[in-house]
């Protein structure tokens, strides 16, 4: 025999191999296109819930939330 | 004896002044210029749902700068509303409210009938749910 083979196939492992990488390296570039795509997808909605709003918040959320609110916007005033 | 007394003293007060520079670091953590601007210019607004919106047809550069605020408040709405058992809608909103209160005069926000006001020295048209 002139060349190793592997014992499942009579294809030279050199060819394996290269098999293998290349699809290592599909691998990897598919995982980053979907890493990237899934990172895309996390902007804010730009026209959010406003019918679910009128369904979801009662007056007495807001009341309660409303100290909590305060806290965040003196907190975090860079973004707000 | 004294003297070496009121050098301690003067340390002492150094210290406290780094301290509470150190502590208020975080609290006077301020808007960027460019995000400043674009609200007191109105091209930007604050809307009922705790978002900013376009007033008018943003430039590349500040609809990239109000998606990048949109997106933290949002993980700040999400994160506050797990610590109070509401939703991020229920929190987002409540800021809203909050919000458009804090607005300037010459700043832009939106009224829940969706049009754009400018805040003058008068309280500004919000959601009845506001507090």
């Amino acid at each position: 025999m002139l060349y190793q083979t592997s014992q499942l196939t009579d294809r030279p492992i050199g060819a394996i191999r290269r098999k293998m990488r290349s699809l290592a390296t599909a691998g990897l570039i598919l995982g980053i296109v979907t890493g990237l795509s899934a990172c895309v997808q996390v902007t804010a909605p730009d026209k959010p819930i406003v019918i679910n709003l009128n369904i979801n918040i009662k007056q007495e959320v807001v009341y309660r939330l409303d100290g909590d609110a305060k806290d965040l916007i003196n907190k975090e005033a860079d973004i707000f | 004896m004294f003297e070496y007394m009121k050098k301690n003293k003067a340390l002492a007060a150094i210290g406290a002044l780094v301290l509470t520079a150190v502590v208020a670091v975080p609290v006077m953590a301020q808007r960027d210029p460019a995000y400043e601007a674009a609200r007191s210019s109105g091209v930007i607004g604050e809307k009922p749902d705790g978002y900013l919106g376009y007033v008018s047809s943003p430039s590349p550069a500040i609809k990239a700068l109000v998606e990048d605020i949109n997106i933290k408040r949002k993980a700040a709405y999400t994160r506050k509303a797990q610590e109070t058992n509401s939703t991020v809608e229920q929190f987002a909103f409540t800021s809203g409210c909050n919000l458009i209160m804090r607005t300037v005069s010459g700043e832009k926000y939106q009224t829940p009938s969706g049009t754009w006001n400018t805040r003058d020295s008068s309280d500004p048209v919000r959601d009845s749910r506001c507090p």
